[in-house]
């Protein structure tokens, strides 16, 4: 006793403390593929001590389809129908990359009517798109609420959409050369040929004043709510320069004060006729993705509007041979769709469909900044972070 | 009547009455959610969909009973009883009327705080036993949420009984009906706010229900269970929802009195008071729990150590010193 009361022998008792200091083990969870929040089935293995996330590895490809080898033995307008399954939430959106590529190789000038409805009809889809985030997200970090709302007033969109192509998910509605003409449009002869539905503009008109209500409606109810809040102000913070580099894009780029919008930079459709604004985010955390995405929907309504109000008269469909063959060629065609930037590279070789067909998907380029986002972070706050980069696994895997 | 009848009599009583609010409680919830939601909520069994819960017992009643490989099998099939256990003992003190009490205890209120923390026993042992690391997570969770509330719990309850100067619940509740106004207005409301605070922490909803974060951890503690055992965590969530707020309505509300009643009459109305006072604060925290998302954990612990303790000591110290001063 009187040894260890020593004061000599107290350096050699500390020594001794730290050595039986408790080794703990990270524990390995795997979240996923079948957990309620992974939108579907993406696996995190994630190595955890208690709630701290040490590390995390997305497990990809439980939902590949294999799209782009499909679609080399497909002819161009029979690939269409499979790149509206790739981002479901959004299909109308996913078709417009494709088609104004395969376009391009072929030269054609499309009809500005034919502009329009696409444009109008795209932008539709992200309305839709952004309703299904600000209902999933809450439901997410524990509000179980938002979602019928925001499901309610989707439906709305959606209903217009089906007015239009006839599906409210996959409208197959895009053609080389044009649109389609539409499902509840009337008898099409070759003379008298109808391309919007009767009663149409009124009833976008009247949608796009609910939507505008909605957003202020979520504004509130969600933004608004102290817990939401403090669950993602400061939360999942991406500073731009990590943004910049591991090539995300859409809301969650601009969330981190990136300026960067397909619509404004390039000329896939014709956004420069219209008056809108991109909404920026200061922080890049989890909230400012939540209200980059929710003002894009009011914005993308004031573009819905000003489109109804000059809508152009004339033809919906280019001439084009009947047999659609494209030239020989390789080209690149990159949009904004809801989820971010979707880019088809066709690489033809003057057949009836492409020879090699490359797809870029922005939840795939997205989710890769997961691992690094999740570092460190609690077991919370991954929900809310995998929440507020809104992906969507056939996006992902396609 | 002897004291074994007599007790036998209550037993049974209590048994029949607490799954029949936790059922009351439960279409409440669904048909409070759905008219929140802008849904109708059920509709198809029974009168207007209001034997609903009763299906839902039902079928849980018939579904079979997985019992996973691993589970540490005694610990799994008994946590269920910790739990029900504790919440049905609460009904010991419950005055539905001066005499209508299974047992009016001297240490009523000291009974309570005993016996709501049983449950956390069984919290534990099926979040460890299930043999599931999200189990296991929410059942750490659901512990280190059950230990810090439960100061909070009996600090806000320390005013009221300094203030009636007792803890038998009946004299709790004749001292409101002597003093003319309910604790919540003479007094005690910052204690009641905590009071509800720490008890919806208590029962694990929303915002405060991480232990159970369907989100992210499937179903917390109870992920693995399934069959009778399910409902019995599912129906002493709503038992407990009854219990909670029963009390509260006694400690804070004046419990089975309302003014300008004849008191002579108390046997007869007072249940009904009880339960329409027990109704309409489970109401407010139904009306919370579909409003707001959850909690972090860590924020949980911040809320409940820096502020509702704190604050819950510094409305001892006031109703101490009103007391001395008065």
């Amino acid at each position: 006793m009187a040894q260890t009361m020593d004061p000599n022998n107290m350096p050699i008792l500390s020594e001794a403390s730290v050595s039986v200091e408790i080794e703990t083990e990270d524990m390995t969870l795997n979240i996923g593929p079948q957990h309620p929040s992974t939108h579907g089935v993406l696996r995190l293995v994630a190595k955890i001590n208690g709630e701290k996330i040490s590390s995390v590895e997305p497990v990809l490809g439980y939902m590949h389809r294999g799209y782009e080898k499909l679609a080399e033995v497909r002819t161009y307008p029979q690939v269409t129908t499979l790149v509206n399954r790739i981002d479901w939430v959004s299909g109308f959106a996913n078709e417009i990359p494709f088609i104004a590529g395969a376009e391009k190789l072929m030269e054609i000038e499309v009809p500005e009517r034919a502009q329009y409805i696409r444009l109008i009809l795209t932008e539709m889809a992200r309305i839709s798109s952004h309703f299904v985030f600000n209902g999933a997200f809450p439901l997410e970090i524990g509000a179980l609420t938002p979602i019928f709302l925001a499901m309610e007033d989707r439906e709305r969109v959606l209903d217009l959409l089906e007015s239009v192509t006839g599906g409210r998910f996959h409208p197959n509605f895009n053609r080389i050369g044009g649109v389609k003409p539409a499902a509840g449009a009337g008898p099409t002869t070759k003379k008298d040929i109808q391309d919007l539905p009767a009663g149409f503009y009124h009833d976008t008109k009247v949608a796009m004043q609910k939507v505008l209500e909605a957003v202020d409606r979520f504004e509130d109810l969600i933004g608004g709510n102290e817990v939401f809040q403090i669950r993602t102000k400061n939360v999942g913070v991406l500073p731009k320069e990590v943004a910049e580099e591991y090539g995300v894009s859409g809301p969650i780029l601009r969330a981190s004060g990136v300026e960067f919008d397909l619509r404004k930079q390039s000329n896939y459709l014709p956004y420069d006729k219209f008056d809108f604004e991109i909404p920026i985010g200061e922080n890049g955390d989890c909230f400012d993705r939540w209200s980059v995405r929710t003002s894009e929907m009011r914005e993308s309504a004031k573009i819905i509007l000003q489109a109804i109000e000059d809508m152009p008269s004339g033809p919906i469909q280019a001439k084009v041979p009947k047999v659609i063959k494209v030239p020989k060629g390789q080209t690149y065609v990159r949009a904004e769709n809801p989820k971010g930037e979707m880019g088809y590279y066709i690489i033809s070789e003057g057949g009836l469909g492409p020879y090699r067909l490359k797809i870029r998907t922005a939840s795939f380029s997205n989710i890769s900044i997961l691992p690094i986002m999740l570092e460190g972070a609690l077991l919370p706050d991954l929900i809310a972070i995998m929440g507020s980069l809104d992906f969507v696994l056939g996006d992902v895997d396609r | 009547m002897s004291f074994s009848t007599e007790l036998l009599i209550k037993v049974l009583v209590v048994l029949a009455t607490a799954p029949v609010m936790a059922l009351g409680l439960t279409l409440l919830e669904v048909k409070g959610s759905a008219w929140m939601q802008r849904r109708p909520g059920p509709l198809h069994v029974g009168l207007r969909g209001f034997i609903f819960p009763l299906a839902t017992a039902a079928k849980y009643l018939q579904k079979e009973t997985i019992i996973p490989n691993d589970v540490d099998e005694p610990v799994f099939k008994w946590a269920p009883a910790w739990v029900i256990a504790a919440v049905v003992g609460l009904f010991t003190i419950i005055p539905l009327s001066p005499t209508l009490i299974v047992r009016d205890l001297e240490l009523g209120v000291f009974f309570l705080l005993a016996i709501s923390s049983i449950s956390t026993i069984g919290v534990l042992t099926a979040g460890w036993s299930s043999a599931n690391k999200f189990s296991l997570m929410g059942g750490l969770r659901a512990a280190g949420q059950l230990i810090a509330y439960e100061l909070p719990l009996i600090l806000s309850v320390v005013g009221v009984v300094i203030q009636a100067e007792t803890m038998s619940t009946v004299g709790i509740v004749e001292k409101q009906i002597e003093f003319g106004f309910p604790f919540v207005i003479a007094g005690q409301g910052i204690a009641f706010i905590i009071f509800m605070i720490a008890a919806t922490a208590e029962m694990m909803r929303t915002p405060f229900d991480m232990p159970i974060g369907e989100s992210e951890l499937t179903m917390g503690f109870f992920t693995e269970y399934s069959g009778i055992r399910f409902l019995i965590f599912y129906i002493s969530e709503y038992i407990n929802l009854f219990v909670m707020c029963a009390i509260a309505s006694t400690l804070f509300l004046g419990g089975y009195h309302v003014p300008l009643l004849p008191t002579e009459w108390v046997n007869f109305y007072g249940p009904l008071v009880l339960i329409g006072k027990t109704f309409l604060l489970a109401f407010i925290l139904i009306a919370i729990r579909w409003s707001f998302p959850r909690f972090r954990e860590d924020q949980l612990q911040t809320l409940a150590w820096k502020i509702l303790i704190p604050l819950s000591l510094l409305n001892i110290m006031a109703t101490a010193i009103m007391k001395v001063v008065f």
